[in-house]
């Protein structure tokens, strides 16, 4: 059978079920397509042959009556997450080779119920970058190509640019993906995929290389809600190891999808409209929102007046954890290590090893931010930043209170603009307003969902995203499966396998 | 604030981080206009605003104090860029 990799989770299960075809069938028709399309750059490490045995385990499984809400379904893991004995290097080069002796507890999930893991999908270095062109491994390519620029490479976003060009490109049926400040719904808008960042502490930290951990939230990306859903019951849970994962039971998240928003209150955010934002961003939105009014939702206009200190704050403390957590990253446990420079038998002090190893095994971005997270955390300053920033922090969790008062969602634009060429990227600061919209709900620790509902002039897809209360995920799921059937997004990218 | 050669040598070495004298200055530059941006939150007052410690409000959770891991050299030790028996080891250092 052709084309089963263009499949939804949703509809596989499905057809596995019937004995229409089996998870070999399917998970070859999955490498096929990498193969025909390893030219994106969205894996790093592959893992074919490993795939297609998980496969047949998995349809002998089913032959002897044993089910699993994702047995023999093929998926990309973002690598971020330890998976043992297969090369993990959050796409840096200190940590090439890097095999995990343990499983990240999101994959031992993932497994437990029966999935097949494709390969490690590429991002950008330790999760930091919203275009995926700071991986050590090359960059990841957008499977859409605008029409005004047909010729020109587009980034998938990032962090998790590799999960999301996979996932829009039909190289899997779903991916793993974690987002700190908008990994997971930034690149799900820009490659017209669904993504959800799950409430923080829903899903387990364990095993996955440590960015920003009060931030850090693994979520999954797929081609509908639904499928969405189907993954976060998997991944989600209470875990011993990690302590801020949070013990309350993992509902069926698909429980309410179809059930329409008739007399939920939807708040529109004014902060959410800025400068430049092209109108027909600002037009989507808007009619994304007079579609939910048609099914019977109430449109609420809401103020979330610290939207705009989100980002700066975010800026101060993601690379203040990140400075603390990469230090572990010193040439002696794992990883690379330097040799002593050119000439010299050996290094002058052990510190001198350290200070080599990181700057050739850290690329630029990774480098500026533990500076400035050294800095920022630096005696005499750790008050004025630091402090200060958990202090906006406070405030802007208090704005989302306040609103969840008066809305059961919020409704955004999930980003200022559709994806960008990756030559013509912007730099600093002006990079870093790609997170905008999406940072705010890291910093609350509220989950956030990305809906593709449109594409841009260029043909270019564009999303909404969806705002909901901490661990009302299900919810959430029912107005994004909304929205979607509203949307009726059914465009496909041009760079598809 | 504008961050200058030796702050950017100061960071550095708080970072164990090696830089090569002509990225010192593109450095400050870069991590100035970082600063910059986030330097905007002076003009929003926290002064009665506890500093956010946890999102969920979650407590720390008690649990028995028992080893419940170890005694795994090789799986701990099997990345070690390099090891003599059942240790770390690292290049001689002639200080």
């Amino acid at each position: 059978m052709s084309e089963l990799n263009r499949l939804t989770i949703a509809e596989a299960r499905q057809g596995m079920s019937e004995g229409k075809f089996s998870s070999v069938e399917l998970t070859q028709s999955c490498v096929d397509a990498m193969e025909a399309r390893a030219d994106l750059g969205a894996y790093i490490t592959p893992t074919p042959e490993a795939a297609l045995e998980a496969a047949a385990e998995a349809d002998k499984k089913r032959a002897t009556g044993e089910e699993g809400a994702l047995l023999g379904i093929p998926l990309g893991i973002k690598d971020l997450f330890c998976t043992e004995g297969v090369q993990t290097t959050a796409a840096s080069r200190i940590l090439e080779g890097f095999k995990p002796t343990y499983e990240s507890t999101v994959t031992s999930n993932l497994l437990r119920d029966g999935a097949v893991f494709l390969g490690k999908l590429n991002l950008d270095e330790f999760a930091m970058g919203s275009s995926n062109t700071t991986s050590y491994y090359g960059n990841v390519v957008n499977p859409w190509q605008s029409s005004e620029k047909p010729d020109m490479q587009l980034v998938p976003g990032g962090s998790s640019g590799g999960s999301a060009s996979a996932v829009a490109a039909r190289l899997c049926l779903g991916a793993t993906g974690t987002d700190t400040g908008g990994s997971i719904r930034q690149p799900a808008a820009f490659c017209g995929i669904t993504g959800l960042k799950p409430t923080y502490g829903r899903c387990s930290r364990w095993g996955v290389v440590a960015f920003a951990s009060s931030l850090d939230q693994a979520g999954p990306m797929a081609r509908s809600v639904e499928d969405c859903g189907i993954l976060l019951g998997s991944m989600a849970g209470y875990d011993p190891m990690d302590t801020t994962s949070v013990d309350t039971p993992v509902p069926d998240y698909t429980a309410e999808l179809g059930a329409g928003v008739k007399g939920l209150k939807i708040g529109i955010p004014k902060e959410y409209r800025v400068d430049g934002m092209p109108e027909e961003i600002e037009k989507l939105w808007m009619e994304t929102a007079d579609k939910l009014r048609d099914q019977g939702a109430e449109i609420v206009d809401i103020s979330l007046p610290h939207t705009h200190s989100a980002l700066p704050a975010y800026y101060i403390v993601a690379p203040a954890e990140a400075s603390s957590n990469l230090a572990r990253y010193d040439g002696v446990r794992y990883g690379f290590r330097a040799d002593a420079p050119e000439g010299l038998p050996e290094f002058s002090s052990l510190e001198e090893m350290y200070a080599t190893t990181r700057a050739e095994g850290f690329g630029p971005e990774v480098q500026r931010r533990i500076m400035i997270g050294a800095y920022v955390l630096s005696a005499g300053f750790y008050d004025a930043y630091y402090n200060k920033a958990r202090r906006v922090r406070t405030l802007i969790a208090k704005d989302f209170t306040d609103a969840f008062g008066q809305v059961d969602a919020i409704l955004t634009p999930t980003t200022p603009s559709p994806a960008f060429g990756i030559t013509e990227e912007p730099t600093g600061v002006e990079m870093y307003m790609n997170d905008v919209f999406t940072v705010p709900a890291s910093m609350a620790g509220i989950p956030g969902i990305s809906v593709p509902v449109g594409l841009s002039k260029a043909g270019l897809p564009l999303g909404v995203q969806l705002l909901g209360k901490p661990f009302e995920e299900v919810g959430l799921l029912r107005v994004a499966q909304a929205v979607e059937s509203a949307a009726g997004f059914s465009a496909t990218p041009q760079l598809m396998a | 604030m504008s961050i200058t050669r030796e702050t950017v040598e100061q960071a550095a070495r708080l970072a164990r981080l090696t830089v090569a004298e002509e990225d010192k200055d593109r450095l400050a530059g870069e991590l100035s206009a970082i600063l910059g941006f986030v330097e905007q939150l002076d003009a929003i007052n926290t002064d009665d605003v506890e500093p956010l410690t946890s999102v969920v409000g979650a407590t720390a959770r008690m649990r028995k104090d028992v080893v419940n891991a170890g005694d795994y050299p090789e799986r701990v030790l099997a990345n070690a860029p390099d090891r003599v028996t059942d240790f770390y080891a690292v290049p001689k250092v002639v200080e």
